[in-house]
Parts: structure tokens; sequence; C-alpha cells
């Protein structure tokens, strides 16, 4: 069963409607990328996953968003937990006012998670990605922090997981906001994963990142997919190409196609589709 | 001894405690405006301060209407503006209402009325240049209104709440004629908040227009002496805001 269903979404800001007839399924550990041209309520879906749009004055959400079974605009529904179970990463990032430790451990420490239910979850992450593969050939050993202090394997595992911890082993507790824009970038990855979500929501995570950093972030998202449920806007065809699994075309707020990625840029069945994977739209 | 001018003598004689100078005597010195002052000062910027930073989180729009925001800053933006005598007048008038006399305590609150709008504007500024996105990366955790605005708002807003509360505890330290009718002026070190207390601002106002020299000089010196703590404050809270915004985002 996938996790999110989407069934007659409708969104509007104030009057303006931005999203309609929404009706998909977003296939578990795979990933999603949401394409389409500027202003065509891609970021807007994104956000009604987490109910992020939430934070916006006189936003309206109509039809149905399932996750794992749940509606989750239900009035009844926690908020909180979905936001935990679905994480966020925007477009510019924007790191916390604290050091880099601390940003890794700030969801940990408002979901007051213990020492026994923080090694609980870094096993059961382990059984998937094991620290050592995390390590670059034959460094094994350097992880230093034993599992005795589990805030600093907490750290240091995330931190490896977004392929950070080498460029930060060394200042964990220098200011964030010192480094550069793509190591922010992979810092806020980290972090959003350090709250264990099951689904990541990516909004154009590397169009303020140079080529090389937006690399690395897609590098690692196609070793976090084995086991997160991976959302992206993206509005470089390329990257769509390089990294969906499954691919939703939005155009003037309709989904005007959704598929598997080979299919969808192979053998498109929307006139719309085709002429914006030609470049004829965009 | 001391004729012209605020010399070293004045400040010795600044600190030979309890017993300072009456308003028309020729010896003596200013300790009692000094530390009268400062207690009004630092009083008053507790008071606000602590009344001001919850009305100042407050108006953030997680929680209260926009609308409503907006008249709470015209209205305290008025009262900013508002002439310090006005303060006085209506300090005093709830003073009288509490039934205490012209007092340290009848000050600090005529003088909190002053600061509070100072306050609690500059730090609502500061509160409202967080950026956004900084906000929902909190929320997009799954953080609660309160987390964010005590464990990431405050720490982005910190420094530029020093200079905030620095701000209005210059405009505080320096201000007469909110504390004209409420503190009363003696040649003592008020004892109790209960105490009349003399103060820098009324140490000027009281003596600059005698006819003797000696009381003019400690006029000047206590002039000069304001000065130099809001000198002080505003060099303090430089240094302060710079150490405290290593972490802050742009
Ligand atoms: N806070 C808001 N209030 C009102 N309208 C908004 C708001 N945010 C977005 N919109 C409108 O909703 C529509 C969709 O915006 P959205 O940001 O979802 O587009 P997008 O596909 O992400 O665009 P881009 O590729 O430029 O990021 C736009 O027409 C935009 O003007
Ligand atoms: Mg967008």
């Amino acid at each position: 069963m996938p996790h999110i269903s989407l069934s007659n979404l409708m969104v509007a800001y104030g009057n303006q409607k931005v999203l309609q007839n929404i009706t998909v399924d977003i296939p578990n550990n795979q990933i999603t990328a949401i394409i389409g041209p500027s202003g065509c309520g891609k970021t807007t879906l994104l956000k009604t996953l987490n109910r992020l749009v939430d934070l916006y004055d006189e936003i309206r959400v109509e039809g149905e968003v399932r996750i794992d079974g749940a509606d989750i605009y239900d009035p009844k529904a926690d908020l909180l937990n979905l936001r935990k179970k679905v994480g966020f990463l925007s477009q510019k990032p924007y790191p916390l006012p604290m050091s880099i430790h601390d940003n890794i451990t700030f969801g940990p420490r408002i979901h007051r998670m213990n020492r026994k239910e923080l090694l609980d979850q870094i096993q059961e992450l382990e059984k998937h990605i094991p620290i050592d593969s995390l390590c670059p050939n034959g460094r094994q050993e350097e992880t230093r922090h034993s599992k005795t202090h589990e805030m600093a394997y907490l750290v240091e595992y995330y931190l490896r997981l977004a392929g950070l911890w080498e460029e930060v082993r060394e200042r964990l507790h220098a200011p964030a906001a010192q480094l550069s824009i793509g190591q922010q970038q992979r810092l806020a990855l980290a972090r959003a994963l350090a709250v264990e979500p099951e689904v990541i929501l990516a909004d154009e995570p590397t169009s303020a990142l140079d080529p090389i950093s937006a690399q690395l972030i897609e590098k690692q998202f196609k070793t976090l997919k084995n086991h997160y449920t991976i959302v992206v806007v993206t509005h470089i065809l390329r990257q769509a190409r390089r990294i969906a699994d499954y691919v939703i075309f939005l155009y003037l707020g309709e989904l005007v196609e959704h598929g598997p990625a080979e299919q969808f840029f192979s053998s498109p069945r929307d006139e719309r589709t085709r002429a914006y994977i030609s470049g004829e739209i965009s | 001894m001391w004729c012209r001018g605020p010399r070293l003598s004045t400040y010795q004689c600044s600190f030979k405690p309890r017993k300072a100078a009456t308003t028309s005597e020729k010896r003596g010195g200013v300790a009692n405006a000094i530390v009268g002052s400062l207690c009004l000062a630092f009083g008053a910027s507790l008071l606000s301060f602590l009344l001001g930073l919850p009305i100042a989180f407050a108006l953030q729009k997680e929680y209260i209407s926009r609308r409503l925001a907006q008249i709470t800053r015209l209205s305290l933006d008025i009262l900013w503006g508002t002439p310090s005598i006005v303060y006085g007048a209506f300090g005093f008038i709830i003073m009288v209402y509490l039934g205490l006399r012209a007092s340290l305590l009848g000050g600090i609150i005529a003088l909190t009325l002053l600061m509070l709008p100072i306050m609690v504007r500059s730090i609502d500024e500061v509160i409202r240049m967080t950026p956004p996105e900084l906000k929902e990366a909190s929320y997009a955790m799954g953080a609660t209104r309160i987390e964010t605005t005590f464990k990431v708002v405050l720490r982005q807003a910190l420094p530029g709440m020093i200079t905030g509360v620095l701000l209005a505890f210059g405009r505080g330290i320096g201000d007469a004629a909110s504390i004209l009718f409420t503190t009363g002026y003696t040649d003592y070190i008020p004892r109790s908040l209960f105490d009349p207390v003399a103060s820098l601002p009324l140490a000027v106002f009281f003596q600059v227009a005698t006819p003797i020299p000696e009381v003019q000089q400690r006029a000047y010196a206590s002039a000069l002496i304001l000065l130099i703590i809001v000198l002080l404050i505003s060099v303090v809270s430089r240094l302060l805001s710079h150490r405290y915004s290593r972490h802050i985002i742009r």
C-alpha cells in the first residue's frame, strides 16, 4: 500500500485556486519527481503533504490526502506526528541559529527522545544502512563515537548519512551559519533525517547549489531511497531524468500526467507533456 | 575646592556614601543621583522586559490575528511618541491610586510605562526580521509554536533584543519628566523601594539654574555622568550583540 495517496485534492489561497483535481498515489521507497513550469503549484502540492501550508493565512484545502491510510487533514489528526513522519527540505537551506551539532539534535530534543529510543532508532536504521557502508573505503575504524554516547553517535551517523561528516567532524560546535550553502543543504538533510521520517519532501533542493553540491545531494537521495520515500520538486528536466523513478507533471494547477519515469519520458500520453519535455513550453 | 567643572574631586565626593548633597548646599557629590538613576533604570528595564518580551512574542502571527497585531503595533508606536511628561502624570495617578508616596517604586512604574512601548516594538521588529523559512524549518520537524518561538526565534532575535533592551534603558535613564512627580528627590541613597530617590536628570534639572556656582557645577557633573553612562550602554550593547550574533542566520 502506498504511504501517500491523494484524491481530488484542491488547494486555494483565498479565492485563487492553485491546485485542482489532483488524484495520484505516490509510490513507496522511490524517488518521485514533481515537475512543471514556474507557478504551476509544485511547492504548494509538496507543502500540502506535511501541512506546512497551514502556516499560510487563508489557505483552503479540500479533498483527501491519506498517509498510511489516515486523512491528514482530519481535524483530529496529529499534526506534529505527521510532520515528524514527513520531513521537508526547502529550496534554500536555513540552518537553525545554533551549532552544527545542535542542528542535528534539534529534532530528537523536541521530540524528547530518551536514550533507549535514540539507540533503537539508530539500530533499526543501521539494519538497512550500516554505518560502515557510509565510511570511505578502509576508514571504517574511524567511527569515533561509540554507542555509549548516543547523541554523539547519532550526530555522526546522520552527518555521514547526509554525506557531510568528513567536512565538519572537526568543528561540530561551530555555528551552522558558517557552512557553505551546499554544506548547509546537506546539514538540512541530516537534520531532517535525524527525526527519522518515513517520507522526505524536497523543494528544488539543489537550485541554490553549485553543480558539485547538487550532485552530492542527488547521490545522497539515491542512497536514501531504499529506506525512505522521497518526493522532489524540480524544474530541471535533466535532474528528473537522472533521479526520478516516478514523475508527476503539473500544469496550471492541474495534474496532467503521472507515471513511471521511463514511460513518462519515452512515451508521454498527453500533448502538453510532450510539449514540456521537448522544451516547447516552460 | 572644586569650582570649575566636574574635576576628579567631584567623583571622589560622589562616592562618599549615604549623605550626599542637598540641592542648595555647596558641599557634597552626586552619589545619591547616580545610585538612584541606576536603581530606577535597572528596575524599570527589568520590569518592562519581563512585561514586554511576552507581548513582543505574542505579536507573531502564530499567536494573534494579523489585525489585532496591527492595532497593537499602532498603539505602541503612538505610545512611543508620547511626551514623557504624560507618563509622569499618568504614573503619578497610578501612584496615588495605589496609595504610594513619591518613591523609587513610583519612579520605576512611571519609567516602565515609558520604556514598555520601546521595549516591545524594538524586540518585535527583530522578531519580525526572522526569515519565515527559518520558522518553517522548525515547524517542518514537528516543533510546536512554543518550541519554535523559544528555541529558534529567540536565538535568532537575541542580538537585536539586546540592542532593544539597552535602547530602552538609555531612554529611561535620561528621562526627567516621567520621574518628576513620582520619585521625589533626596540627599540619601534609597534603602527600600518605598524611599524617595534622587536621579541624575533631576539633579541637572534642580541644580543647573541656581545662582550658587558650586551647585551649578554639580549639575554639569551630573549631566556629564549621564552622558558617560549612555555612551557606555551603547558600547556594551554593540559588544554584546556582536558576541551573540555568531549563530544568527541571514
Ligand atoms: N502564500 C501565498 N499566498 C498567495 N498565493 C500564493 C502563495 N504562495 C503561492 N501562491 C500562488 O500559488 C501559485 C502556485 O505557487 P507555487 O509556489 O506552488 O508554484 P511553483 O510551481 O512552486 O513555482 P516555482 O517553480 O516558481 O517555485 C502561484 O500562482 C503563486 O502565485
Ligand atoms: Mg516552488
